[in-house]
């Protein structure tokens, strides 16, 4: 190259050249991930896993509670009796959230004093709020240490009472998250479903 | 770096030396040995503290090996992975071997590698101009505490679902992309076959890719600049005729047979634990894995395996759950800064005051503390404890700049010291 092309070179152009080469490059590769981070989303088959749940109610007891898996989730089903609805209100002040404000742990419909469709049936993850452990039951009231009974969680020490509404002062952020779900009839639930409810 | 064609002189004769010959004439074989080996000069003074990057490699290889011969009969299948492991430890012709090198590795790895960057925080190994290889290397444990987590949950016990669970219900804290982001990772609603195929994925081609490349630079960023010594001084800046540093041996025949030594002490101890006690009395292999994931009841204690447990003493001390997520955060990406936090003088601890010293050892202290807090329930007094070590822990990297700066330094020599 004499020096006199040397002159000749648009540098302008050379780098206007170069830029866009660089941008449509970084397009390309950006848009060409896409399927790469796509098939890292649930597949079909875990979404049609993750149908909705029936649960007969017909055998559980008063102060009984099943465990049922839905989308590979933990879900509890207590059936709260009169005793354990009666303490629900006793311990309100220890309570983070009494009043289910958090909008994401519950549907509207769950959004009530006992946090359920009907007061006496507890349809509620058991998942802990705070990394994922399932709470253990602890349903027996301790009134010394301020205690109406309800869930711990052994990871962290996360409390929550028989609504599952979380205790102040631990590591749980939230309240206990309620599914989605229905009654189909008086004595079977639907888990993960709620259009056509009642 | 003296790659000169010139310099590769005495050539052996016969056909052994065409065959060299032959090839150097097409890879720079003999010029790289030289480079790397028989011509790379590091200090005199090295003490035993300077064996654990080489035990590094050497837990490498195990882990590479062993876990080829793994991949062999594991099956990385929700309904398989358990069962093929007990058949592995049955019935598979020294499986039980094969197995317990590969988790006993796992320990073993953390142990060297711990031990590797306490030397690094002795002798001020991170310091100008050793910045990058410092950042390597925090950029390999970063690699190898994924790659250790991503293989606890293959064997799909107990403690292999329930501490992935809560792990990657970390990620679940951060705002607004935490829900999506902890999905993406599982592949699923709740962990489950899908994951646990990803996360073979993970441990067995892309964290042992990235790590071995990883190695690879760390050592050519080291051979550039040249090793540290315990006296923190650059041996390069004192020169024979030759230009060959003064305080200086050849890695290879002298380190490395110094090396060998320190691989059959490593290895002694390493084959101790693997045919005497495997499981470390619960450290190395937790009993709860002993029985299969079972996604109806978590374990009554939870806990990771020993080498997380420092940093998930800190995530537990925090009553907040995003700002233990945070804090947890940082307690593992602080000591990447440290070349820029340490602000003294001098590199090595046999100069420096009181304060390093002082601060050095009660990181020590915090640390080991922390990691034994992190196996114990999180209730009462172990709470308190360590939310009284996590302060220690920060004050040691965030006070540091203002503590090296200040401590009396004693002055350095300008020849390496040998200590009895």
């Amino acid at each position: 190259m004499t020096d006199d092309d040397v002159d000749r070179i648009d540098r302008n152009r050379r780098h206007f050249l170069t830029v866009a080469t660089v941008v449509t490059g970084a397009a390309g590769a950006g848009l060409a991930s896409i399927p790469f981070l796509a098939s890292l989303r649930p597949s079909a088959r875990a979404q049609a896993l993750g149908a909705p749940v029936e649960v007969p109610l017909g055998s559980i007891q008063p102060g009984e509670m099943v465990r049922v898996l839905w989308r590979g989730r933990l879900v509890f089903v207590l059936r709260r009796d009169e005793g354990m609805l009666a303490r629900l209100p006793e311990t309100i002040g220890e309570l983070r959230d009494p009043d289910s404000a958090v909008v994401d742990q519950q549907p509207d419909y769950a959004a009530n004093e006992t946090r359920s469709i009907k007061p006496e049936w507890l349809i509620i993850e058991g998942s802990c709020t705070h990394l994922g452990c399932a709470p253990l039951e602890d349903f027996d009231p301790r009134p010394v240490e301020g205690w109406g009974g309800g869930f711990f969680c052994p990871c962290h020490g996360s409390k929550f009472d028989l609504a599952g509404r979380v205790y102040k002062a631990v590591p749980a952020p939230t309240n206990m998250r309620v599914p989605p779900h229905r009654f189909v009839r008086d004595d079977l639930i639907l888990i993960g479903q709620d259009t056509g409810a009642a | 770096m003296a790659r000169v064609e010139a310099e590769v002189g005495k050539r052996p004769e016969g056909v052994w030396g065409g065959l060299i010959k032959w090839i150097d004439d097409r890879f720079p074989m003999t010029e790289t040995l030289k480079y790397h080996a028989t011509e790379y000069y590091a200090s005199k003074n090295f003490n035993w503290w300077y064996v654990f990057g080489v035990l590094a490699f050497v837990v490498l290889a195990i882990q590479l090996i062993s876990g080829i011969f793994l991949t062999m009969n594991y099956k990385p299948a929700a309904v398989d992975a358990f069962a093929s492991v007990e058949y592995i430890m049955r019935d598979v012709e020294w499986g039980w071997l094969i197995r317990y090198l590969h988790s006993t590795g796992a320990s073993f790895f953390f142990i060297v590698v711990y031990l590797h960057m306490f030397r690094a925080m002795l002798y001020g190994s991170y310091k100008k101009p050793r910045e990058l290889i410092w950042l390597i290397g925090m950029m390999i444990f970063f690699v190898l505490m994924a790659e250790g987590f991503a293989g606890y949950l293959l064997p799909w016990g107990q403690m292999s679902y329930w501490g992935a669970q809560v792990i990657i219900s970390l990620f679940g804290a951060i705002p607004v992309v935490g829900d999506f982001l902890v999905e993406t990772i599982r592949g699923d609603y709740s962990i489950s076959d899908i994951t646990l195929n990803r996360f073979f994925a993970l441990h067995v081609i892309v964290l042992p890719l990235t790590l071995i490349g990883l190695v690879f630079v760390h050592i050519v960023a080291l051979h550039e600049v040249g090793s540290n010594n315990p006296d923190g001084i650059e041996i390069k800046k004192n020169k024979d005729a030759s230009g060959k540093p003064v305080d200086g041996v050849a890695f290879h025949p002298y380190h490395t047979t110094k090396d060998l030594v320190a691989i059959i002490v490593f290895l002694m101890l390493f084959f101790a634990v693997v045919f005497f006690a495997p499981d470390m009395g619960g450290m190395f292999l937790e009993h709860a894995n002993f029985e299969p994931a079972n996604m109806t009841a978590t374990p009554e204690h939870i806990a990771p395996v020993w080498y997380y447990t420092p940093y998930y003493a800190i995530l537990r001390a925090v009553p907040d759950k995003l700002w233990g997520f945070i804090l947890f955060a940082l307690s593992v990406l602080l000591p990447v800064f440290l070349p820029w936090l340490d602000r003294s003088r001098v590199k090595s601890i046999r100069y420096r005051g009181w304060m390093y010293k002082t601060a050095l050892t009660t990181f020590v202290i915090t640390f080991i503390t922390l990691g034994w807090l992190g196996l114990q329930p999180a209730t009462g007094t172990y709470v308190l404890l360590a939310r009284i070590f996590s302060v220690l822990y920060f004050a040691f990297f965030l006070l540091m700049p203002y503590y090296t700066a200040k401590d009396k330094t004693k002055p350095v020599p300008e020849r390496v010291v040998y200590h009895g």
